[in-house]
């Protein structure tokens, strides 16, 4: 299908239903039961989910592919969301400009910076792109306030001039769109106890995300990828062999730096806003986070890595004491005390403790990330219908 | 040229601090192959063996002001620290003034327990794994060390003076026969600056001038043949990590009274840390000790008005900047190895 | 603990429906505009939400921890627990103890990070998860002005918590968002006359400032103000955010003839850079026969203890102190202080007296409607609320109120005992045109209810 083999067609297929029906998935729990607080199915954060899925897919086409550990990726994002929200204040409030151009700056910049980091590798390299990532962030929390509204972060204002919109209606700043389909537009579905959203604004970031999976198992796949592995692999040997890994490594370092730029534009366009703080070394950190810990060099590892962070940052930051009391308040209120006592360093102000906790026990016990736990379960089941495969059968690349 | 001479010295300052936290960490990616993101924890706890001293010495137990009312109008609870009713009030205000340089000695032992615990119980696994998942699993750790101190010390910086003996500053320009009263540099901070001269200057000696160092040096070049030699080289490693743990928790103790102590300061210094390193050279202990002082000095000068009215921002760009421009140049840092951390 | 029952309006719809047998049988399809009549989040059960959303994580996490408190707190009393706290000394008796128009509060709570994404990203889960028709909190000006805008642009009210910048009622100022806390140019203008009866009216000032918006609002406020009585600006330098050394920054004050330093910092910026400067031997100097001084345009109790000793005598600016002794001050100090056993920060007091304010505006309007709240917050002039005599202006949804003009205590009694109150400044003092240049450049547009 669409010049896929057929694993790769059955992945596709998978991760398209997945999507699509994600207002679902995302809600098994019925409205008004306690177990509402896990639901995710919500339009702000199923678009998180896609966005930094998207992140992810391009970070690990530089990572899972090179082995090039870049640190300073979220610059990408960061200068793909400035441009998007200038497209928005300037020109229209079409998201489709604004995501061009996001993508456009995001890839010059990219190609600037990897020109310039690339002629290292290494931690020699990580460090170089951390440093160029860490200027941006200052600066544009600082002195470049005037471009980027540093602290506040730059959004829309009743008096942008906007060329092609209006720059307000009646005191209220205009809606993101997409050719008149208005982002935040939901509707929601009443099933028994169930409520379901489907947003607009979802469903394009789908769309997007689809056809960037699409490309990325392309270059998987393609010569140009192989060549890619092959500079991870030995890049000495390559050299020896006549061919420049540069323009490859470049190649790369652009493309997922355009992946980012996407993100950040697909951000702005769910959200006009973009902050100086999605450019903290912080926030490149996460993007490696996600790729490792979902399995680098997988293709659908990192958007699972990226959903899984995302989901313990707005799903348990959000838990809270009362919450707590109410699920055990069946029990006796000694037992409920002692148990809210022992969960409590680990929801609301302590989500970050089981965020350290997650990324320790993923990275001791699978290797190979979270994919690697898929792949285990699967031998679990095949290796009962099967007798023999191998004891490590399958296990993804190692990160490096 | 005061200006110039102050900026040295502030430099020096905060190089000695980078270099400290770098040594450590050189110490460890030289000898295991680690890159350890939880050095700057180490560094953070450290600093919170400083406040939990002080924090042990104040313990006290409360008696009843009638007197005096608290906020809420009830009678007011005095506070008397036990060291105090032991030793007496003066001796103990002075034992409690002096918790900071006794905290030297007090986080020795806890550091080194720590160091061997994570390398024995963590660490140790990760050796023949990818850089990425060593980074990954420090990493977490760092935030679960760090999410640890929080929970028992809260989010907002607690005061950690040093004794009032160095409380104060001293003018130094008079000392060296220049004007009075222009350069005035602050007591702690020579100690600080002399002390880590001297932690650096140990660990070098100790490395240099003895057997265990030499092993320890011989197993950095080449780990395989010491080990064909048969020297148990791990156990030497071993004990090089709680090493590098202690030098990263003195680094911290010390630290206490320039910074008030907050449970995020590891992750503060943690990337700039490694910047230094790997300006130095990856698995270069000079190079790291020297990189630390450039970056520190360096970094002193750009926050001059008179510099940054003429390029805005560039304190906060320049360590970043001077790294790009040194990374380009030197390809492995000022005194890297080559083949080092490369691939 | 009191048990408070899950919130969600839009459960209570479903819970409805299900009780009048709707089961799995009909699926029904209808557009987030269609099932709530009149606007976003409209509560029709018997409970209403409010989202609390505080800095849990980083650095001001004891910020919003003590402001995550002072909601707690006003839920219970709103629902009619408690004592009551200022509801009995506030002027407007709409309140009744019995939660907002008769519909028991309920809240959620969120991690902003103290990001602006972050922030934004814990907003929205409250309004498109939680049905919350408020969003209040938040410890810096870059979250309430991004969260600010996000609810104006969703449709509920803002009530902002902790914010100093002059932006967040100035330039970026929205409809749907309100500020009790006070700004820098009350603080600037606050401090001026106290600074220039204690060290005259021929100082020269050396700034350092934090390098982001706030630092240049409140740099700009102090040196406007101190410049109009006299005052000379040696010198100004902006300081990283991620500076944690500022030995730098300081010793070039030595060298220069300054005898005021102003540290435009707060958080943990200011804890670093006010114990350096005493490091340095700042206050203890003496400059063309002059005692040095020092000066914190806004101060916080909580970052007052983080600097220990070294606040001693140094003079700033705060919205609120718990030693007040009106009558509103000691009923919140009192109730807060037996609920949780340490008097309130000056966070926590604004974010209580936000959310009574938002609820006795609902009483006040006879609906929860976003475009009714705001008209009845307009305008709206009150007492009792710790603050004295307080206006709500219509132009920029700014309260204009007295400012406190505090010193770092020299004796304290008790660790929370760190600053004393020098002066009351009146609230004619800090009040400004509302198209002042130092707002200059925004507009409120109009309300939006989300419908």
């Amino acid at each position: 299908m669409l010049g896929l083999n057929k694993k790769d067609s059955s992945l596709f297929l998978l991760v398209l239903l997945l999507v699509i029906f994600a207002p679902f998935l995302l809600n098994p729990f019925p409205e008004n039961s306690e177990l509402a607080q896990f639901n995710a199915g919500y339009p702000d954060l199923m678009q998180r989910f896609l966005i930094f899925g998207i992140f992810a897919i391009g970070f690990n086409i530089l990572f899972g592919l090179t082995g090039y550990l870049s640190f300073g990726h979220a610059a990408f994002l960061g200068v793909g969301s400035y441009a998007g929200v200038w497209m928005m204040k300037l020109l229209t409030m079409n998201v489709l400009p604004a995501i061009i151009i996001s993508v456009i700056f995001a890839g010059l910049f990219s190609l600037l910076v990897g020109y310039i980091s690339l002629r290292r590798s290494g931690i020699y390299f990580s460090i170089l792109t951390l440093a160029f990532a860490q200027m941006s962030f200052s600066l544009a929390y600082s002195v470049l306030t005037p471009i980027t509204a540093g602290e506040t972060g730059l959004q829309l204002a009743l008096d942008d001039p906007r060329i092609l919109g209006v720059s307000q209606v009646d005191g209220t700043i205009p809606l993101a769109h997409f050719f008149g389909l208005n982002m935040r537009e939901s509707y929601e579905l009443a099933m028994g106890g169930w409520l379901f959203t489907f947003n607009a604004g979802y469903y394009l970031c789908a769309v997007i995300m689809m056809i960037a999976f699409y490309v990325a198992i392309r270059i998987f796949r393609s010569p140009f990828g192989m060549m890619l592995r092959a500079v991870k692999s030995n890049q000495q040997r390559m050299n020896f062999t006549g061919l420049n890994s540069r323009p490859y490594t470049l190649a790369a370092f652009v493309i997922s730096g355009m992946y980012a730029g996407l993100a950040g534009g697909l951000m702005v366009a769910m959200d006009p806003l973009a902050g100086a703080e999605r450019m903290q070394w912080t926030a490149s950190g996460e993007v490696v986070l996600m790729t490792i810990l979902g399995g680098a060099g997988t293709l659908i590892g990192p958007v699972l890595g990226a959903g899984f962070i995302k989901y313990l940052e707005n799903i348990f930051s959000k838990i809270n004491d009362n919450i707590l009391y109410e699920w055990f308040s069946a029990l006796p209120t000694a037992v409920a005390d002692v148990l809210v006592f022992v969960i409590h360093p680990f929801i609301g102000k302590g989500w970050h403790l089981t965020l350290g906790i997650m990324f320790m026990l993923i990275v001791i016990f699978l290797p190979g990330g979270i994919m690697e736990g898929f792949q285990r379960i699967g031998k679990m089941f095949s290796r009962k219908k099967k007798t023999a495969t191998g004891p490590s059968g399958a296990a993804p690349a190692p990160a490096e | 040229m005061d200006a110039i001479l102050l900026q040295i010295l502030n430099g020096l300052d905060k190089g000695s601090a980078y270099a400290l936290i770098a040594l450590g960490l050189t110490l460890i990616f030289g000898t295991l192959g680690v890159v350890n993101f939880a050095h700057g924890a180490l560094f953070m706890i450290g600093a919170f063996c400083a406040v939990m001293l002080s924090r042990l010495l104040s313990l006290s137990y409360t008696t009843i002001d009638p007197d005096r009312t608290d906020f809420l109008g009830n009678p007011l609870k005095v506070e008397t620290p036990y060291v105090e009713a032991w030793f007496g009030p003066e001796t103990g205000a002075a034992i409690i003034d002096w918790s900071v340089p006794l905290a030297i000695l007090f986080s020795i032992p806890i550091m080194a327990v720590i160091g061997l615990v994570m390398e024995r119980g963590l660490i140790k696994y990760f050796y023949k794994r990818p850089h990425a998942d060593q980074i990954l699993v420090t990493f977490g750790l760092a935030i679960v060390l760090q999410e640890i101190i929080k929970y028992f010390f809260g989010a907002n910086p607690i005061p950690t003076p040093a004794p009032d003996v160095f409380a104060g500053s001293f003018d130094f320009g008079a000392m060296i026969g220049m004007d009075p009263n222009v350069i005035i540099y602050p007591y702690w901070r020579i100690v600080y600056f002399l002390f880590a001269a001297v932690i650096i200057g140990g660990v070098f000696a100790f490395l240099q001038y003895t057997t265990f160092g030499m092993v320890v040096r011989a197993g950095m070049a080449d780990r395989q043949t010491v080990g064909l030699l048969g020297i148990n080289i791990d156990k030497r490693f071993t004990v090089m990590f709680a090493l590098a743990a202690v030098v990263a928790g003195l680094a911290g103790v010390m630290y206490a009274p320039i910074n008030s102590p907050n449970y995020h300061m590891g992750m503060d210094f943690l990337v700039l840390s490694f910047v230094v390193v790997v300006v130095g050279g990856m698995g270069s202990l000079p190079g790291a000790v020297l990189a630390g002082f450039v970056l520190g000095i360096l970094e002193s000068f750009a926050s001059m008005a008179q510099v940054v009215s003429l390029l805005p921002g560039i304190n906060q760009i320049i360590i970043y900047l001077v790294a790009i421009v040194i990374l380009l140049t030197r390809p492995r840092g000022l005194m890297g190895r080559k083949g080092v951390m490369e691939s | 603990m009191t048990l408070i029952r899950k919130p969600l309006s839009r459960r209570s719809i479903l819970r409805a429906g299900a009780a009048g047998g709707a089961l799995l049988a009909t699926p029904t399809i209808f557009t987030s505009r269609a099932w709530s009549q009149g606007y976003l989040n409209e509560p029709t059960g018997s409970t209403v939400t409010l989202g609390f959303n505080v800095p849990q994580t980083g650095p001001y996490a004891d910020e919003g921890a003590d402001e995550l408190r002072a909601y707690e707190l006003a839920v219970e009393h709103l629902n009619g627990e408690g004592d009551g706290g200022m509801m009995s000394t506030f002027s407007s008796k709409a309140l009744k103890g019995n939660g907002i128009l008769g519909k028991k509060v309920e809240y959620v709570t969120g991690d902003t990070q103290t990001k602006s994404d972050a922030a934004r990203a814990s907003a929205k889960s409250m309004i498109e998860k939680d049905g919350a028709i408020m969003i209040t909190g938040g410890s810096s000006s870059g979250v309430a002005v991004a969260v600010q805008a996000l609810c104006q642009e969703a449709g509920v009210i803002f009530m902002a918590g902790l914010t100093h910048s002059n932006d967040t009622t100035g330039k970026d100022r929205r409809a749907n968002g309100f500020r009790h806390f006070f700004n820098s140019y009350m603080s600037g203008a606050a401090l001026a006359p106290v600074l220039k009866n204690a060290y005259g009216d021929d100082r020269k000032a050396y700034h350092l400032t934090a390098d982001y918006n706030w630092g240049y609002t409140t740099e700009q406020a102090v040196r406007e103000s101190t410049e109009a009585m006299g005052w000379e600006t040696v010198e100004t330098v902006k300081t990283p955010l991620a500076a944690t050394d500022f030995s730098a920054y300081i010793t070039p004050v030595l060298q220069s003839d300054a005898d005021v330093l102003v540290l435009n910092h707060y958080g943990g910026n200011m804890v670093n850079s006010l114990t350096n400067a005493v490091q340095f031997g700042l206050r203890d100097r003496v400059v063309n026969g002059r005692d040095f001084a020092i000066v914190v345009p806004l101060y916080s109790r909580l970052m007052a203890k983080g600097a220990g000793e070294n606040v001693k005598g140094i003079f700033g600016s705060t919205n609120w102190h718990w030693s007040l002794q009106d009558e509103g001050s000691k009923a919140f100090v009192r109730s807060f202080g037996q609920k949780y056993g340490f008097p309130p920060s000056q966070a926590a007091h604004t974010c209580y007296v936000q959310a009574l304010l938002y609820a006795d505006a609902c009483e006040r309007a006879g609906t929860f409607n976003p475009c009714g709240v705001v008209e009845a917050l307009e305008g709206f002039e009150f007492d009792g609320l710790g603050n004295g005599k307080t206006l709500y202006r219509a132009e920029d949804h700014q309260c204009f109120k007295d400012v406190l003009v505090v010193k770092g205590k020299e004796n304290p009694s008790s660790e929370f005992d760190l600053l004393e109150i020098v002066e009351v400044t009146p609230v004619e003092q800090v009040t400004y045109a509302p198209d002042h240049p130092q707002f200059a450049g925004g507009a409120l547009g109009t309300c939006n209810s989300g419908a």
